[in-house]
Parts: structure tokens; C-alpha cells; sequence
């Protein structure tokens, strides 16, 4: 499997997109970081730019790469090799190169202008994302039939993720004002990584806030080590299922 | 000429019999102190004294030689002065008993004046040091600390009751109930004493008028520090900080009339000042840092002038619950500004609404923070910049500073 | 070599293979001929394991095609378009595959020598021209010497010098004794390199015969020929 990875990592890191990527990342963050002094506000205004761009680029991105890899991926497969490795190395690929692609971004000019726990948490929500992305991305790579479709769901997925989610739970919040749904909402949270990821985050940055909040589930459940745990497991739930789940659909499916 | 003669004799001989006694644990301090004369030096000898309940009627100055330890092996007051001009000085005061009928005190000032207690220890008191109807009297260079479990079991560090023209400085508390308790203290001085993590208020103060407050810190206490039914506080210089909770603030103003509150520090507070009730209060010069809520002032505070201070790093600037603006904002520097200055004068062209959308939401709404900072929010945000619909319009400083003031 | 019983495939509504029982031995050339959508790839990707086979069998070596990947180190499979990743060389290509199939060292580097693709190894797959990497698609199905090739329409794309070392390159292959089956629509290229005919239609096996018999049948020795002469008259068989 590494033998396939280390193929697809030369690919990638030398992949046009990537690059441009990684550029963006590097100059929003040092251009932020410069002017805000590695305050909280700079942090914040990354935390926004890693919880839209992560989820939408990765699931855009990686989408797109396996689709136009899926006759590279065939040869690969007309050799004797199980479909399982194949397609591990290749989100592992994926998934890797965009996590380095994160981190030489975001993570080296946080960890050279600002360098504090906050930071380093950051870096890790923008990893776990990247590698939750790859696997959702490759998810609809193998259920979606062609790559105008694929390209679609992947569309559809990441605005879900960024932005619907949200919103129906805001409708839902507004819906129940008058009920204690508050264990409700923190489960269904479980169920959008970019929530988990933001909730994680925010634990650090507004932390005072937060403690305020007379729902007090922050407090009593977040807020604590198990919550972090909970939280942090959740997301690495989310790299996994759709990983393993991608991994059965393409062992049944038709090329 | 020889009755003044005779009298200054008289003031010459009682100062010079003003002798320094020596004791020891063993000596029983009750009679040692009831043989004294006033005006005579007491010094106790380093050692463990299990004695209490010891009364000072006269004015004397007890000293400690290397801070000897009385103890009131957990059943027992220590001492009581009922005499004025009473100084206690380098003692260390521990383990009180505990009771629900009596306060029980490592030191009591009842109805002195003039009395000092300097530079004492206080390990384990209930109360440590307690004065009633006392006025003139100083505590200082104090360090005091407990273990205190619950709020109902404990007592204050330092609890004055119905005194006035007190000075508290350079004192160290914690782990009390509250830090520093006033009750109908009048023109007093409360300065550089640190006090910290507390089980209920840093420092607690109610019907305590023309009081002077500065040069405190107040940090880690369970709810911060909270003032009411006052008049004529005056605030300087204090740090508040990292007092966290659901119901922790750095600063709660409740009926606090005709106040000043200038130079402070909220640092990383839960709320920052919350106002209930308040009226007429100056608040300048004072930086908010990394607070969840900086400020939140209730519908029913008028007439509060809230200038020149920075903002800086909180979650939300402002939060209220109303409609009714009765406050003016001024001269405040709000990291979250981004008008502009095309004049040039320090002070931004376009007004600055400190009361964000999702300071309003969240009040209406607790659950709706699980949202906060996400993308749909910055999007609401930035809907309600262009069309304000949500949030109190009249709630604005029309003078935000462009540049951080240099406090 | 290889055996295919009763294989059925539908995708959806459409069947793509219908019942299609075949016998296909060593030495032997086949050209598996059809209009668009008769079943070609799918016949193709169903002996690489790519489709999965609804009902039947198919056996290479007499072992059945399935779980087990080792059967695929003995073919050598050349696609119909040779996409590769943008940002690796032709030799990092080669090496990948020869990674892949660590098993064997011995390699067959006739027609990577013969193509010149030595010469631009360091070329990136995204600068090549589609014939290019044709080439190179070619010369990884003949690197492993395996014995049996696959090869997708081969020679489209290719210049005709190339085309010709190609079909060299597979006539010295079945001399000595290895399967070929290849799919072409250019038939002209297939004459005096093919033994058999598979000719598919709407998923079912028209006639599996070899050319020999073909041509005593049609009297035509053009392959192209000989499609038509029974496209006319199918009766000319006996299926």
C-alpha cells in the first residue's frame, strides 16, 4: 500500500492546485497573523478561513483528482493487487498531502508568529478535517457514477457541511426555544465534523464566553476532558465510517 | 504650673513604665495580658500556644518573635480586642472552630478604634479577621488562607461590619467565602491586596459608601467580585481576573449610584462588568481583555458614562437585555471596529454598534451559542452590518477611538 | 487459458453481457470485434476483475476469477485510454508498476527501448501527447512477459511506424505460445495477426470462430471483408 502512496504523494505535492492552495493558506495566514499580532482575533479569522475552505477545497478538490485518476486507478487494478489497497493508498495520498498542504499553510506561520496551544489545536482541526474531507470526497467517488455527478454531490456535500447544516439547526433551535433540547443539539452536532471541529476550537478561543452560556452544557460536558475527548473521537469517527464505508462500496463496484 | 508639672510627671512615668513583657507557650497569655499595664509590649516566644479565647482589654502591642502559632484546635475563637489602640503584629493565627451560632474569629476588633493587625498569618480561620463597630483601624501585610469547603460552612478573610475609616492594604486572601466582606463600612480604604480564589466573591461589599478601592487584584474567584446598594465607590487600578462561570463576573454593580470605576483591568472574565440598577457611574479608562461579555448592562442602568476604554479580545463588547438606552459610549477603542477615519482626528467617521447580533441572539436564545463563530453566523454578521434589524441601534458610540489608548 | 461460462452482466435495464460461454487457448490471437456497446469492455473488464460477473464463471489456468488477485500477475493489460497522474514521469510510472509487481525482476523492455520512451523518461505524463502515452500504456501490458495480453484497441492513436512494432511485437508473442485479445475497430490492422474472431452484438455472442474457417465460409481473406460477407448473409454460420 505505501509503494502506491508514495506514488500518489509525488503526484499531489507536485499537483498545481495544491500549490495554490498551500500559497493562499500561507498568505492569508501570515498577512492576518502580521497585522493582528497573534492575537485571538487573528486566530479566530483562521479558525473561519480553516472551517470553510478545508471542508469545501478538500471535498472539490479530492473529488475531482480521483475522478480524473479512475483509469490510472484501473491499470493499477488489471495488476495483481487488492482493490481495498488500491484505494487506501490513494486517499491515504490524498489525505496526506493535503494535511501538508494545510500545515505548510496555516500550521508553520501559526507555529513561527503565534505558538500556543490554541495554535497547535488549530492545526490539528485543520488536519482532521483535511483527512475527514478526503474520505467523504472519496465516499462520493465511488458512489456517484461519472464525474460531472461526483463533481455535483461533492458540491452539495461541502455546503451541507459549511452551511445548510447550520441553518437547519438554527431552525431547529428556534423551533424548540421553549423545550431543554440542548443534549439533542449537542448529539446532532455530532453529525456535521465542521461543528465538532469549530465547538473544539471555540473551547480554546471563547472559552470565557462559553462558560457563560446558561445552558451550561459547555461547561458540563465540553467544556471537560471527556468532552474534548468525545468531540475529538467523533472526528476521528468521521475519517473512519466513510472510509470503511467507501472501501465496501469498491470492492462490489463496476469500473 | 506645678498641677502641669505634676502632670507631665504623670505622662512621663506611664510612658516610661511601659514595659516589654516576654512569654512563652507554656505562660497562660489570659493573665499575662490581664497583668499588663497599657501601653506595655508583649512579645511572644516562637512555639505552639494551645490557648484561646484570649480577650486584649487594654490597649497593648502584641508582638510575635519568629510568628509563634496560636491554635484553636478547630473548636475555639482566638483573639478578641475590645481595647482601642490595640496593635497584633507577626503572629500566626490557625485552625478556629467552626459554628453556626458564633463567627469565630482568629482575630475580633469589637468596638475599637485605632487597633493594627500587621503582618499575621492566618491558616485555617473561619473568620480571620473580623471587625464590628470599629473605626480607624488597620490590616495589613496579612496572609490569609484556607481550605474552605461550601459557602454555607465558611466564613470571609477580612469581614467588617458597621465600621468606618478602615484601611485593608497588602493583604493576601484566599480560599475563604468571600475575600474581603464590607457591611455598612463608611470611608474606607481598601489597597493592593490580592485576593484570590475564593469560593464565592473576591470581594464583596453592600450599603458601603465613599469607599476607595485600588491597586486590587482580584482573580479565580468563584464569582468575582461583586458591590451593591452603594454610593460614592471609588475604583482604581484593580485587576479583575479569570473569574469564570455561569454566574462569575469580574465585576457585578448592583444599585451602585454616583461611582467612578477608572483604570481597571478585566482580564478573561466570564462578564467582564455586569450593571444591574446602576446609575450616574464614570467608567474610563479601563481595558477589556479577552472576556466573554466585556459589559453587560441591563435595560434598568441610566445615566452611566462608559469612555475612553479599550475593548479588546472579548467574545461579545456589550450585551443587554432591553430596548432602553440610557448610557452613553464614548472615546472607546473596540478592537472590532472597522469604519474609518478620513479626518484624521483619532476618532472613527462612522458609529460603532458594540452590541453584536449574536450578543442579542444568544440572549434571547442561549442554545443558538452552540452556533456561534460558524460560517452562518459570520454570514448574519455581516447581513446585519449592511441592514441593521436585529440589533439596538440607539446602543452606539458615535466616537469610536481608532487606535488602542495607551492605559 | 481462458475459460468463460454462461457469464451475464446487466447494468440496470441494459445487459451488457448475456449468457456468453467462450474457450480461449494458448498461442492463439482473437480479436474481439462488435459495434459500440455490444459488450466488448465489459468482456474485457469482467477477465480483469474490474466488473464484477452476475451469474457464471470465468476461469484463467482452470482457477476461477475472484478473490484471490495472483491470477492478474499472468496478464498484461493494455486500456482503451491511458490516462496517467499529471505530475509523474514516464519512468516513475514504470517504476510504480514494477513496485507494484515486486514478485517478478524479469522484465520485457522491447517495446520501451523500441518506442524511444528511454529517451524523454523524465517527461511528465501531463506534457505527453495521447499516442505517447499510448506507447507507454503498450509497453507496461509487454513488461511483465505474462501469458496472457489484453490490449484495448492497441493501436489507435499510434503512428504507423509505432502501430507496426506493436503488431510485431504481438505476433512474436503468440509464436510463442501466449494468448492475445484485443479489440480494435481498425480491422485492417488485425489482418495476418489474427486466428480467431469473437464478434459481440447487444451483449451476445454472435460467432466465436477462427479466421480460417471464416474465410473457407465467406471466400474474403480481408478481415474487414469477411465481417461484412456475414453481416450480410448470417446464415453463412451455423449459429
Amino acid at each position: 500500500m505505501l509503494t502506491i502512496t508514495r506514488y500518489v504523494l509525488i503526484d499531489l505535492l507536485r499537483n498545481r492546485s495544491v500549490a495554490v492552495y498551500t500559497l493562499v493558506l500561507a498568505l492569508l495566514s501570515v498577512s492576518l497573523l502580521s497585522l493582528e499580532g497573534g492575537s485571538g482575533k487573528a486566530l479566530l479569522s483562521l479558525l473561519n478561513i480553516t472551517l470553510l475552505f478545508v471542508p469545501v477545497i478538500t471535498t472539490l478538490f479530492a473529488t475531482i483528482y480521483f475522478f480524473n485518476s479512475l483509469e490510472f486507478i484501473e491499470l493499477l487494478l488489471s495488476q495483481p493487487v487488492k482493490r481495498t489497497r488500491v484505494l487506501l493508498a490513494v486517499y491515504t495520498g490524498m489525505a496526506f498531502s493535503l494535511s501538508v498542504a494545510f500545515v505548510a499553510g496555516v500550521g508553520l506561520p501559526l507555529l513561527l508568529l503565534a505558538p500556543a496551544l490554541p495554535s497547535l489545536i488549530l492545526i490539528f482541526t485543520g488536519v482532521v478535517l483535511s483527512c475527514i474531507f478526503s474520505a467523504i470526497a472519496l465516499l462520493v467517488f465511488v458512489l456517484t457514477k461519472d464525474k460531472t455527478r461526483g463533481i455535483g454531490a461533492a458540491i452539495v456535500v461541502a455546503l451541507f457541511f459549511t452551511l445548510l447544516f447550520d441553518g437547519l439547526l438554527m431552525m431547529l433551535i428556534y423551533a424548540f426555544s421553549d423545550y431543554p433540547v440542548d443534549k439533542a443539539l449537542i448529539a446532532l452536532m455530532t453529525f456535521n465534523p465542521v461543528d465538532l471541529a469549530r465547538v473544539l476550537m471555540l473551547l480554546q478561543l471563547d472559552a470565557a464566553v462559553l462558560m457563560g452560556y446558561s445552558g451550561a452544557l459547555f461547561k458540563k460536558f465540553l467544556g471537560t476532558p471527556a468532552g474534548s475527548i468525545y468531540a475529538a473521537a467523533s472526528l476521528v469517527c468521521w475519517v473512519l465510517i466513510p472510509l470503511l464505508l467507501g472501501v465496501k462500496v469498491f470492492r462490489k463496484k463496476d469500473l | 504650673m506645678l498641677i502641669r508639672t505634676i502632670a507631665c510627671c504623670l505622662l512621663f512615668t506611664t510612658a516610661a513604665s511601659a514595659t516589654v513583657i516576654r512569654t512563652g507557650p507554656s505562660a497562660p497569655l489570659q493573665d499575662v495580658l490581664d497583668r499588663a499595664q497599657p501601653g506595655d509590649t508583649i512579645i511572644l516566644a516562637p512555639g505552639l500556644y494551645r490557648q484561646h479565647d484570649i480577650v486584649i482589654r487594654k490597649s497593648l502591642t502584641l508582638i510575635g518573635d519568629n510568628y509563634p502559632v496560636l491554635d484553636g484546635e478547630n473548636k475555639y475563637q482566638l483573639l478578641t480586642v475590645t481595647a482601642n489602640g490595640t496593635v497584633i503584629a507577626g503572629i500566626t493565627l490557625q485552625h478556629t472552630g467552626r459554628s453556626s451560632l458564633t463567627d469565630m474569629a482568629g482575630i475580633r476588633l469589637q468596638q475599637v478604634s485605632q487597633a493594627q493587625v500587621r503582618n499575621c498569618r492566618f491558616i485555617n480561620t473561619t473568620y480571620a479577621v473580623y471587625l464590628q463597630n470599629s473605626t480607624h483601624c488597620t490590616v495589613s501585610g496579612n496572609q490569609i488562607s484556607a481550605a474552605a469547603g461550601d459557602e454555607l460552612q465558611s466564613g470571609n478573610g477580612i469581614h467588617a461590619w458597621k465600621c468606618s475609616h478602615l484601611q485593608i492594604r497588602d493583604n493576601t486572601i484566599s480560599g475563604h467565602r468571600d475575600g474581603i466582606y464590607f457591611e455598612f463600612v463608611t470611608a474606607s480604604g481598601v489597597h493592593h491586596n490580592l485576593s484570590s480564589n475564593n469560593i464565592r466573591y473576591g470581594l464583596h461589599f453592600m450599603f458601603s459608601h465613599n469607599d476607595v478601592y485600588s491597586h486590587n487584584t482580584f482573580r479565580a474567584n468563584g464569582a468575582g467580585v461583586a458591590v451593591m446598594y452603594t454610593r460614592g465607590v471609588v475604583m482604581y487600578k484593580n485587576n479583575f481576573y479569570h473569574n469564570w462561570g455561569d454566574a462569575a463576573y469580574g465585576m457585578l454593580l448592583k444599585d451602585i449610584t454616583d461611582s467612578r470605576i477608572i483604570l481597571n483591568r478585566f482580564h478573561k472574565n466570564t462578564i467582564g462588568i455586569f450593571m444591574d440598577g446602576t446609575s450616574r457611574i464614570d467608567i474610563a479608562g479601563n481595558e477589556f481583555q479577552a472576556n466573554g461579555w466585556a459589559m453587560r448592562v441591563q435595560a434598568n442602568c441610566d445615566n452611566n458614562k462608559i469612555r475612553m476604554n479599550n475593548f479588546l479580545g472579548n467574545s461579545f463588547d456589550v450585551a443587554t437585555n432591553g430596548t432602553l438606552m440610557l448610557n452613553s459610549y464614548t472615546f472607546n477603542y473596540w478592537d472590532k471596529y472597522d469604519g474609518y477615519d478620513l479626518d484624521r482626528d483619532g476618532n472613527g467617521d462612522v458609529p460603532y454598534h458594540p452590541v453584536s447580533v449574536y450578543a442579542v441572539l444568544s440572549e434571547r436564545i442561549p442554545a443558538t451559542m452552540l452556533l456561534y463563530r460558524s460560517f452562518l453566523t459570520n454570514i448574519m454578521d455581516q447581513a446585519e452590518k449592511m441592514v441593521p434589524a436585529i440589533i439596538p441601534d440607539q446602543l452606539r458610540d458615535n466616537m469610536p477611538r481608532t487606535r488602542k489608548w495607551n492605559l | 487459458m481462458i475459460g468463460i461460462e454462461k457469464l451475464t452482466k446487466t447494468f440496470g435495464r441494459f445487459k451488457a453481457l448475456d449468457n456468453i460461454s467462450l474457450q480461449l487457448e494458448k498461442g492463439q490471437v482473437v480479436s474481439l470485434l462488435g459495434p459500440n456497446g455490444s459488450g466488448k469492455t465489459t468482456l474485457i473488464k469482467s477477465i480483469l476483475g474490474l466488473t464484477i460477473p452476475e451469474k457464471g464463471q470465468i476461469t484463467i489456468h482452470g482457477k476461477p476469477v475472484g478473490k484471490d488477485v495472483r491470477y492478474r500477475a499472468g496478464i498484461g493489460y493494455m486500456p482503451q485510454i491511458g490516462r496517467y497522474p499529471d505530475n509523474m514521469s514516464i519512468e516513475q510510472v514504470i517504476h510504480m508498476i514494477k513496485d507494484v509487481r515486486k514478485e517478478q525482476a524479469d522484465y520485457d523492455d522491447t517495446l520501451y527501448t523500441g518506442f524511444g520512451l528511454h529517451a524523454i523518461r523524465h517527461k511528465k505524463m501531463r506534457t505527453l501527447s495521447g499516442g505517447t502515452r499510448q506507447k507507454v500504456s503498450a509497453c507496461l501490458a509487454f513488461l511483465f512477459k505474462p501469458d496472457i495480453y489484453i490490449l484495448d484497441e492497441p493501436t489507435a492513436g499510434l503512428d504507423p511506424v509505432s502501430s507496426e512494432l506493436l503488431k510485431e511485437k504481438m505476433a512474436a508473442e503468440s509464436a510463442r505460445g501466449k494468448l492475445v485479445l484485443i479489440t480494435s475497430h481498425v480491422l485492417s490492422d488485425l489482418d495476418g495477426l489474427t486466428s480467431h474472431v469473437i464478434y459481440l452484438q447487444d451483449g451476445r455472442l454472435v460467432f466465436h470462430e477462427s479466421v480460417e474457417y471464416l474465410e473457407t465460409v465467406t471466400g474474403e481473406n480481408k478481415l474487414n471483408k469477411i465481417i461484412a460477407a456475414i453481416m450480410q448473409a448470417p446464415k453463412l454460420l451455423p449459429c
